[in-house]
């Protein structure tokens, strides 16, 4: 490893100044959210430069997928964003359907919408209760724990597992709901509601928090935009886009009849759907907290949304349908598919040959480009700014590395 | 949504002379295939001066179109050769657009040697990480680009993982490998 070390022209570079400090955080440290390596070329307690180091969790995802057929891959989207698996199903599922052209059942849809929505609402609080461990304080992490741990005990209630679902697969869903499922979501909603504004208190509108995270890593749109940014990272920025409505029709007509308003920031102001404190006078558009507030918005809307699916849901008479067959075929062609995750916009490339195998499976992830932006942000900030930075980012290595 | 319609290709045409060679409008997702050597001419101008700017680099893929059977390779159609696929989005008028350009396996047919293609970086900074990628996990040398090292697998891996006559080495610094 020392050899290597040596053999890094870009290493010599670094420590040619004799005031400048290499910093290496990570791969083991707690606020780089898995094994992400950070290396800090500080001068004095600034930061003049950051470089990612990725690649601890790869494991060629892509190449297993050109030898297991388009639902034996399920699994292995499961373990790219692993806080948000039935999102990463359903897109890599969307994309074979896409291909097949094919619809899946009324009832299946709504279903759909009512399990992705319930994980982007566990995977905001891991990344809210995580950011807080980032800045230093600990209790919501447990709070944020608290509740996702509801939600998946009603996913390990539908689907037997608890963070590698495998439950939307190509073609439909696994298994229905069990009897009483319904009643239990609602219960727990019921439950969660008021909770969001101890989030609030805990962390969006306290001081410190504020300190933190207010006018730190200012992200311009432009700069979001050429870099490929997406999810909250993007809408902190202010572009006004979310797959969900802005998608391909594949995607969107799942969506069809819903109520939802983008939590994007249009003329100073944030769509009001839901009691939410006032933006600090110190945040600036782009910056941390805009991004952690996007998260936090993004939570009552999905409550919102599951809300509706569970009525539209109970609502369907037909049958939820079979999903597809093990070996069914695909015709030859190619597919390109991207769904809005908790993280971001999750892309699926998929190229058949005609068999049931894909000939090559491409994974975009949207971690992937969020840290890719991460250079630019931490530059010029101080040390204890960089995990303030890069856990706004809200980053999932297993989706990054693939 | 996608890109349709051949008017705006018509106006690619004009302001990039000859870059377009090929391109199948049907397609699940409508694709063009650009000539490699001119792929920077066409996203610069489809990023900075097109009527619909796609300002976003969503994905970079390279397929390698290689089939390893000997039985089933008497039988396909195509001759072995890598394509480029960028998968672009405007993010002001919400379509996205994929472009194709097609290179050898090898440069020169020579084993060994890298194909190359101009890197993108210049027209969006965001391509730097996945043309990394690319290069790391398929093997395409992108000229130009500022900082080209693998990404993903350590410094010292050997071979190409998703090019299909990959072979798994035997021992990675005293690990086995298969």
């Amino acid at each position: 490893m020392a050899q290597m070390l040596d053999d890094d022209p870009r290493i010599i570079e670094f420590d040619v100044r004799t005031d400048e400090m290499l910093v290496n955080m990570g791969p083991q440290h707690p606020s780089t959210h898995g094994v992400l390596r950070l290396v800090l070329r500080t001068d004095g307690e600034v930061v003049s430069e950051v470089e990612p180091h990725i690649g601890y969790l790869h494991r060629c995802a892509e190449k297993i997928g050109e030898n297991l057929t388009h639902r034996q891959w399920i699994p292995y989207t499961d373990r790219m964003d692993y806080l948000a698996a039935m999102n990463m199903n359903l897109g890599w599922a969307l994309a074979v359907e896409k291909l097949m052209k094919y619809q899946v059942s009324e009832k299946a849809r709504h279903l759909r919408v009512l399990i992705t929505e319930l994980n982007r609402i566990a995977s905001h609080l891991v990344g809210m209760g995580a950011y807080g461990l980032d800045l230093g304080t600990f209790s919501p992490f447990l709070y944020a724990f608290r509740e996702r741990e509801k939600i998946l005990d009603l996913f390990e209630e539908a689907c037997g597992a608890r963070l590698t679902y495998s439950y939307i697969t190509v073609g439909g869903l696994t298994a229905d709901l069990p009897a009483g499922w319904l009643a239990k979501c609602e219960a727990f909603l019921e439950q969660f509601e008021p909770i969001i504004k101890e989030y609030h208190a805990l962390l969006t509108t306290n001081a410190i928090f504020v300190k933190r995270t207010a006018n730190i890593g200012v992200m311009s749109r432009e700069l979001a935009i050429e870099y490929g940014c997406s999810g909250p990272v993007l809408r902190g920025s202010g572009v006004d886009q979310d797959m969900r409505r802005d998608g391909e029709a594949i995607y969107t007509a799942m969506y069809d009849g819903y109520a939802f308003e983008v939590a994007v920031m249009k003329n100073g102001h944030y769509p009001r759907d839901h009691d939410y404190p006032a933006v600090p006078a110190d945040a600036v558009l782009g910056d941390c907290w805009h991004r952690f507030f996007v998260r936090m918005l993004e939570v009552v809307q999905s409550m919102d949304l599951v809300r509706q699916a569970m009525d539209r849901y109970s609502a369907c008479k037909g049958p939820l349908g079979e999903p597809l067959k093990l070996t069914e075929k695909m015709p030859a062609g190619d597919a390109y598919l991207e769904t809005e995750c908790p993280k971001g916009q999750m892309g699926f490339y998929l190229v058949s040959d005609g068999s049931a195998i894909p000939w090559r499976v491409r994974a975009r992830s949207s971690s992937f480009s969020n840290l890719a932006v991460a250079h630019e942000l931490c530059r010029g900030c101080l040390i204890a700014d960089v995990p303030a930075i890069v856990g706004s980012l809200d980053i999932v290595m297993g989706e990054i590395d693939r | 949504m996608t890109m349709r319609g051949p008017g705006f290709l018509d106006q690619l045409d004009a302001a990039v002379p000859a870059a377009v060679v090929g391109r199948n409008l049907e397609a699940i997702d409508p694709w063009i295939e650009v000539a490699p050597e001119r792929i920077v001419d066409v996203c610069a101008w489809l990023a900075k001066s097109s009527p619909v700017r796609f300002d976003s680099l969503q994905c970079i893929t390279a397929i390698d179109w290689l089939e390893t059977d000997p039985k089933k390779a008497a039988k396909v159609t195509w001759q072995p050769h890598t394509e480029m696929v960028y998968h672009l989005w405007s993010t002001s008028a919400r379509v996205s657009l994929v472009l194709k350009a097609k290179l050898p396996r090898w440069k020169s047919d020579v084993p060994g040697e890298l194909p190359e293609i101009p890197s993108v970086c210049g027209v969006w900074r965001g391509a730097n990480w996945h043309e990394r990628e690319v290069y790391d996990l398929s093997g395409i040398w992108f000229t130009g680009h500022p900082d080209l090292r693998r990404i993903l697998c350590p410094e010292d891996w050997e071979g190409y993982p998703l090019r299909k006559d990959y072979e798994m080495p035997l021992d990675y610094h005293g690990i086995r490998g298969r």
